[in-house]
């Protein structure tokens, strides 16, 4: 296996951040009760690790042992104050509904975290990718998780989507079931709790299975 | 030849006799309130019974354990009992089977089945669909004395599975005594002016405080037979009482009167049959005592200053995750152990 191979599959599925590394769980929990709420957070944290992996890839020759977690803490706070000024500028909607969560991103432990596992000891190709692997896979988490939450709490997907797509999006709305009376609490913070751990059993359930299946392959006799 | 082991006495008790115990202690409530309301309550009971046991029995088949044993310890029947008790009257079939899934799968057997679970099943039942259907789980309906009329068994039938015309309902519903007390609180009505509506009988709600009585004799029945002990319910009545006098002498036309509070909404039936869980209350005799006020007052704070008209379900779960904390504190001294010298 590649080197790449290696670190699209970490961030994606292996040492995934949300499901196995259970960081950034705050916003993830709050933003996601809706399935573009979490596509904006997850998009936003997603360009952020880019960022962050790349720059602290540049300079991980030039800082000093002692001094790097403060340069990386001010790489990322930079980045994320940029990528907030952003969306005021173009989604500002959007960024209304998220509020707090965006310069909130500058506290999520995953891109300190890639910063100092991966893109300080790593030249800016590799580092490069695994942010945005690793971005890719927390995105995924807040999509498949929020879009859960709006499915069974309201009855419908991509509601509100052009707060992140312009008025294009305005039709994108999908009404799932027709008189929805609503599942409240699935919209509420018990949701974010039951949706994610429901996620992260059925992750476990499907490597134990694919786990299983490699067994019974390596035990069987070879022709 | 068997050997023999301490302890010699043994009890007459086991869990499927203080289960029984439990269901026939509210046998007495739940005519009564059938006899207030109409038989609706009957056909909630029935149904999340039987659903109950069906789950029960489709969650050990799945968790391969013996169905017999756990089928037949009526634990699962006091769930759905108390579940269809604390909800509104002619709920849908779906509200009964959410709240039932929630308390039998997320409230007892994930956390590894009777005896391991930390909150109390029904309560979570109860709590989940709270929150997540205010529109059916604030539509009450009102005692017979008032509208003059209930809904008969073949009308709750059709009601629980949405067949029902709710253009009637109209005729039929009203705030409970709770929710009526506290929206005209909210306006600035005074007590003396509350009390003035028909739903207020002596003490509590018309209809709602003759259960309440009933509750407290199935209590007694229970205190009698040994199947729970004094001190939740003494303490957690007590420590409402002792509460609602204080604020009530000092502001009596604005707040409700103690005896009000006691007759109302789950109090009674929480005190003798909720908070008395044996899995998840406190079990040192101190720290029954400390769990049973610590709900008293949590039922008192929700009820006059949370955004629930009742709080008697929250107020349990929340002393239930106190449990483990109480139960450390108040060990009882072992006989002869001297107390640990301080340093």
């Amino acid at each position: 296996m590649s080197e790449n191979t290696v670190i699209i599959e970490n961030g994606l599925w292996k040492n995934n951040v949300a499901l196995v590394q259970l960081l950034g769980l705050c916003p993830l929990l709050a933003v996601t009760n809706s399935a573009i709420n979490g596509l904006g957070l997850g998009l936003a944290t997603l360009a952020t690790l880019v960022l962050s992996n790349t720059l602290v890839s540049l300079v991980r020759n030039l800082v000093r042992q002692e001094v790097r977690l403060p340069v990386f803490v001010l790489i990322i706070a930079c980045i994320v104050t940029t990528i907030e000024l952003v969306m005021q500028a173009w989604f500002y909607e959007l960024y209304l509904v998220l509020g707090i969560f965006i310069p909130l991103i500058v506290t999520n432990c995953s891109i300190v975290g890639r910063a100092e596992a991966f893109a300080s000891r790593n030249p800016v190709g590799p580092a490069a990718l695994d942010g945005f692997m690793m971005g890719l896979g927390f995105l995924l988490v807040l999509l498949v998780l929020g879009s859960l939450r709006e499915a069974i709490g309201a009855g419908t997907l991509f509601a509100q989507a052009e707060l992140l797509f312009g008025p294009a999006a305005e039709g994108w709305k999908l009404t799932l079931f027709n008189d929805y009376g609503g599942f409240l609490i699935a919209v509420l913070p018990p949701g974010a709790f039951f949706g994610l751990a429901l996620l992260i059993a059925g992750k476990n359930l499907i490597e134990e299975r694919f786990a299983g299946t490699a067994r019974a392959l390596a035990a069987a006799p070879a022709h | 030849m068997s050997h023999l082991y301490s302890p010699f006495v043994t009890p007459s008790s086991s869990t499927n006799r203080m289960m029984l115990n439990v269901v026939i202690a509210l046998i007495p409530g739940t005519l009564a309130y059938a006899w207030y309301f109409g038989p609706g309550v009957l056909v909630n009971v029935v149904f999340a019974s039987a659903l109950a046991l069906a789950l029960e029995a489709a969650v050990l088949l799945l968790r391969q354990r013996p169905l017999k044993p756990y089928l037949g310890d009526f634990s699962a029947l006091v769930t759905a009992w108390l579940f269809a008790l604390s909800i509104p009257m002619h709920s849908p079939w779906w509200l009964i089977a959410t709240g039932i899934g929630f308390a039998m799968i997320a409230g007892k057997h994930l956390y590894g089945g009777l005896g391991f679970n930390p909150f109390n099943p029904a309560m979570i039942g109860f709590v989940v669909v709270l929150i997540a259907f205010p529109k059916e789980m604030t539509t009450w309906f009102a005692p017979a004395e008032l509208t003059g009329q209930t809904l008969g068994l073949a009308d709750s039938l059709r009601y629980l599975f949405g067949l029902g015309d709710n253009a009637q309902w109209d005729a039929l519903t009203s705030a409970t005594p709770l929710d009526h007390y506290r929206t005209s609180l909210g306006m600035d009505l005074t007590i003396s002016e509350i009390r003035q509506s028909p739903l207020f009988g002596d003490f509590g709600g018309v209809g709602w405080e003759w259960i309440a009585n009933w509750w407290f004799i199935g209590g007694v029945f229970l205190l009698l037979t040994g199947t729970i002990r004094w001190h939740i319910p003494v303490a957690m009545i007590g420590s409402l009482l002792a509460i609602a006098t204080l604020f009530w002498l000092i502001d009596p036309d604005g707040t409700a009167s103690p005896t009000f509070h006691l007759f109302s909404g789950g109090m009674m039936l929480g005190a003798f049959f909720i908070a008395t869980d044996p899995v998840t209350a406190a079990t040192t005799p101190r720290g029954r005592l400390v769990y049973g006020a610590l709900i008293g007052l949590l039922v008192y704070i929700i009820r006059s200053w949370g955004s629930f008209p009742d709080g008697v379900a929250f107020a349990v779960l929340l002393a239930n995750m106190a449990t483990p904390l109480i139960d450390y504190y108040t060990q009882p001294r072992v006989y002869g152990e001297l107390p640990e010298e301080e340093d």
